[in-house]
């Protein structure tokens, strides 16, 4: 890399900047950056502007609306193609997540809950390498946030409910048989732990990995095209071909980080809740 | 050049460089989303789910005792067929001895039967023969009789003094009997 490149990659980088002209001739590396998460599509760079990742939202609502109610209006003893396949993801969300986590005794009621969480997660984080559309939407932060608020006050009326009453239920939080002087320490740790670590490790771990790995491809796909349009010579133009299949590799790492997301933050919601029905800590 | 872009993209409206900050509209997007597939998802898919399964379960609790009776059925028949065979080889075998009996003894009394028959037939024409026998033998005595009768009439009525034209008449009227000249007739009719 030249040390003109390197410097603009560096700068923009750290700046997000638009195209500039390059003095030297020839257009300037525009590394891709935070702003390429913001893409409104009505009312423009506005807070209340109707973005793209929230058409997504939208229409990944209405494929799993659609595709689960159509799938499972007419449901056979023994299963059919789309049945099956239906049966496999609601089975896996079921017994894998729920019922082995949450427990047999309690874990009916929050199938809902826990089937909308990780297709939700699943659909939007496949929407990252799915042709046309090509944008995880969880990384846009307000969608974690959202589904990491419903988790939250969940499990917290819950817990509420099951130890009947904020004093018990605080007092549960510490666990039974400890040290006097070790349940201040502890009470402060918990405390933290159910308000405030909780919620902030769920929405940031599923935004983080969506962005990150959004990032990732953005950079050695963007920067593969650059090195091989722009780059000059053999040998960075054989960099921007080697970017580019390696992006390819990505994307299939990608697949993996976004089905293991999904997985990831449904489990971690049913364990919060598990933790919330619970009779003891 | 940095700052100058950091000033840059906020002003206009949202804040490019906070990633980590919510985009209202999404926020709001977001819950409206959740909450409509939360509410497809627990007024439609989970409950017709989880009929499914239950109905499945029971399908399955339901097949196995119904496989279960359908062996015992099978059993059962296997048995009955088997005492059935016992029985029906029982039987064939008495029907068997049964037969074998009944021949000798139809065999057995044929024969007393053909023997008794022959010895009926033997005494029915020994009786015949007895009793021609004894027509003839009575027939014979009376013709006897009459011939004797007749021969001493007429060797009475001719003159015996002489033997041996005595001895002629006699000899004559045997010739003459052979030869069918003298008719019989009854003496005593």
């Amino acid at each position: 890399m030249s040390p003109t490149v390197l410097s603009s990659l560096s700068t923009h980088l750290l700046s997000g900047a638009l195209p500039a002209a390059d003095g030297g001739g020839g257009t300037s590396f525009v590394s891709p950056g935070v702003s390429d998460f913001f893409w409104p599509l009505i009312g423009g760079d506005s807070n209340w502007a109707f973005t793209r990742p929230s058409a997504v939202l939208l229409i990944s609502v209405g494929i799993l609306g659609w595709f689960f109610i159509a799938a499972t209006r007419k449901l056979t003893v023994v299963p059919g193609k789309r049945q099956f396949l239906v049966e496999q993801v609601y089975g896996f969300v079921r017994n894998t997540i729920a019922k082995d986590v949450i427990g047999t005794k309690d874990f009916q009621r929050f199938l809902p809950l826990l089937f909308t969480l990780f297709t939700m997660v699943l659909v939007n984080n496949l929407f990252g390498i799915i042709p046309l559309v090509q944008f995880p939407t969880m990384s846009r932060i307000a969608f974690p946030i959202v589904l990491t608020l419903v988790v939250y006050v969940v499990y917290h009326v819950v817990g509420l409910k099951a130890k009947g009453g904020v004093i018990p239920y605080i007092k549960s939080m510490v666990p039974p048989g400890l040290p006097g002087w070790v349940i201040p320490l502890m009470f402060v740790l918990e405390l933290a732990t159910y308000f405030v670590i909780r919620p902030v490790t769920l929405a940031l771990r599923l935004f983080g990995n969506m962005f990150a790995g959004h990032l990732l491809l953005l950079v050695f796909i963007v920067g593969g095209e650059y090195l091989l349009l722009h780059g000059g010579n053999i040998g960075l133009g054989a960099a921007g071909i080697a970017s580019g299949l390696f992006s390819i590799v990505m994307t299939f790492f990608e697949l993996l980080v976004e089905f293991l997301q999904a997985f990831v933050f449904t489990i971690l919601a049913a364990l919060y809740l598990a933790d919330a029905v619970s009779e003891e800590h | 050049m940095v700052l100058a872009s950091v000033v840059a993209a906020t002003t206009p409206g949202w804040p490019d460089q906070l990633p980590l900050l919510p985009h209202p509209a999404e926020l709001i997007v977001g819950v409206i989303s959740f909450g409509i597939l939360y509410w497809l998802y627990k007024t439609k898919v989970v409950p017709s789910l989880e009929k499914m399964y239950e109905e499945r379960t029971a399908a399955i609790e339901g097949g196995i005792s119904k496989a279960e009776e359908a062996q015992a059925q099978a059993q059962a028949a296997l048995d009955q067929y088997n005492a059935q065979l016992q029985e029906a080889r029982t039987e064939a075998s008495t029907i068997r001895e049964d037969a074998k009996a009944q021949g000798a003894a139809i065999v057995a009394e044929l024969r007393e039967k053909a023997q008794a028959e022959a010895g009926r037939i033997t005494e029915a024409a020994q009786k015949t023969i007895e009793a021609e026998r004894q027509a003839a033998l009575v027939q014979l005595r009376g013709e006897v009789g009459r011939l004797s009768t007749d021969l001493a009439s007429r060797i009475v009525g001719e003159s015996l003094e002489d033997e041996t034209r005595q001895k002629g008449i006699v000899e004559r009227f045997l010739s003459e009997l052979e030869a069918g000249e003298i008719k019989p007739e009854r003496v005593d009719s």
